[in-house]
């Protein structure tokens, strides 16, 4: 069963961070078109936080077409995504890991590494225009 | 469980104007607020800022000397039957009768509860892994604690006041105890009114929230939309509080040589989200700690600046505009 997190410090409402949670998995392959989401009330006992907050959570997934409730049964996953293939992850992931590593002995903290894909990415968009 | 609207149908709680003088002191005063049906609402001040008051007049333990509180529609009347049925009370110290097993409790809550419910209340303890013969001396503060809430479910009150329940328990059973609080919300349509000083622990749990400093409601209503009414400025430290948009809550100066600024929470509300950035002005979004601890230090530290505009766009302490 999938199983939710939450980052007290990352200073992202709660809700978001599950709804990030269920999109992040599907582009990863972790989560798939018919898998059911954690009870409302095991969420919130799990994690500790108001039912409501997993409620609104739940809502804005089903607004986005990525879950659906059934009655009695509970909320499912109903989109397939389009999940990064397997193989491709991996193949990514290896210099990624390596990049990372060289980056933590630059001495960047997280949050410089954030700064600077964003960077990056913002200058590849520009050369493309 | 549903996602509680706020203004329709009879609110869990209803206070008006409600206040309670001791001598010539008054421990609250023109209290105006609503919790909504299936609300987990959080109330949070200071030591002596009235929160137990507002808590005994809402179980009916103590009668309002002016104002009234309702509790589903029902005017709360001190010491009357009808009154306590409705409400589930928790209190900060769990009084429980330490020669009593947990079995000797459950049948004092049978005997004095009409709507007492034995199976949940033994499901629960049975699930906690308490025997129903131990005794209440030999349990954990912890233990008593979920004695204390399952005796408060069992009642089968649909309101239930939780004094501050974790304050005197351990990280681990404090947080067992609020994961039992959450998973009793999820599985129901009670309204929970818990009290805190512990702002940090509050913020997940609850989904409305209530700030009393000095006798006085400062902020009440759902914790998001209070939350996204707020902005956090930071501005240059000249900048005279007439230029603010909003109104300062509170106002705090650093005073680096290199950078004077000064961090300003304001109201802005909601229907003005986002206070306009102007050059070398940082607009950021309010967390809930500094949300609480803004409107709390407002009240001990009035802002006692040069400008007496800014003074004078203080907020009254009065609730009307804040209970939407």
């Amino acid at each position: 069963m999938f199983r939710f997190r939450l980052d007290g410090s990352s200073g992202v409402p709660p809700y978001l961070q599950l709804v990030h949670q269920v999109r992040q998995s599907l582009l990863l392959g972790y989560l798939q078109e018919g898998d059911r989401l954690p009870t409302v009330k095991d969420v919130a006992a799990d994690l500790v936080i108001n039912p409501n907050t997993v409620v609104k959570a739940y809502r804005q997934l089903e607004h986005e077409g990525l879950a659906g409730g059934r009655p009695g049964q509970g909320t499912f996953i109903t989109a397939t995504g389009s999940p990064v293939v397997p193989e491709a992850q991996a193949a990514l992931r290896e210099p990624l890991g390596r990049w990372l590593r060289d980056a933590e002995a630059a001495g960047l903290d997280d949050e410089a590494v954030t700064a600077l894909i964003a960077v990056t990415r913002q200058d590849m968009r520009k050369e493309r225009v | 469980m549903t996602e509680h609207d706020a203004g329709s149908g009879v609110p869990a709680l209803r206070a008006e104007r409600l206040g309670r003088r001791y001598g010539k002191v008054w421990g609250l005063r023109d209290c105006t607020l609503e919790v909504p049906v299936g609300a987990v609402a959080a109330l949070v001040g200071p030591n002596g800022a009235g929160k137990t008051t507002l808590l005994e007049m809402i179980i009916g333990l103590l009668k309002p000397t002016e104002g009234q509180v309702s509790v589903f529609g029902e005017t709360s009347r001190a010491g009357t039957a009808g009154t306590l049925a409705r409400v589930g009370y928790v209190a900060q110290d769990h009084p429980l009768y330490r020669d009593f097993t947990v079995a000797d409790m459950f049948h004092l809550g049978h005997a004095m509860n009409p709507s007492w419910d034995q199976k949940l209340a033994v499901a629960r303890v049975d699930a906690l892994g308490i025997p129903l013969k131990r005794k209440v001396k030999s349990m954990s503060g912890g233990q008593q604690a979920q004695v204390s809430l399952t005796m408060a479910l069992a009642k089968r009150a649909p309101l239930l006041v939780l004094d501050e329940p974790v304050s005197s328990l351990d990280p681990v059973a404090r947080l067992e105890f609020m994961r039992d609080v959450m998973a009793s919300a999820a599985d129901t349509d009670l309204t929970f009114l818990i009290s805190s000083h512990v702002v940090s622990e509050l913020e997940r749990i609850c989904d409305w929230l209530i700030i009393l400093a000095n006798g006085h409601v400062q902020l009440a209503g759902p914790t998001d939309g209070l939350l996204a009414a707020h902005q956090l400025l930071t501005v240059p430290r000249d900048t005279p509080g007439a230029e603010l948009p909003g109104t300062a809550i509170h106002r705090t100066d650093s005073d680096s040589p290199s950078y004077r600024h000064s961090t300003v929470l304001v109201r802005t509300g909601a229907d003005q989200p986002a206070a306009r950035s102007r050059p070398g002005w940082q607009v950021d979004p309010v967390s809930f700690e500094q949300l609480v601890l803004g409107y709390l230090q407002h009240q001990s530290t009035p802002m006692t600046h040069d400008d007496p505009a800014q003074a004078a766009q203080r907020p009254r302490p009065s609730t009307k505009e804040f209970t939407r």
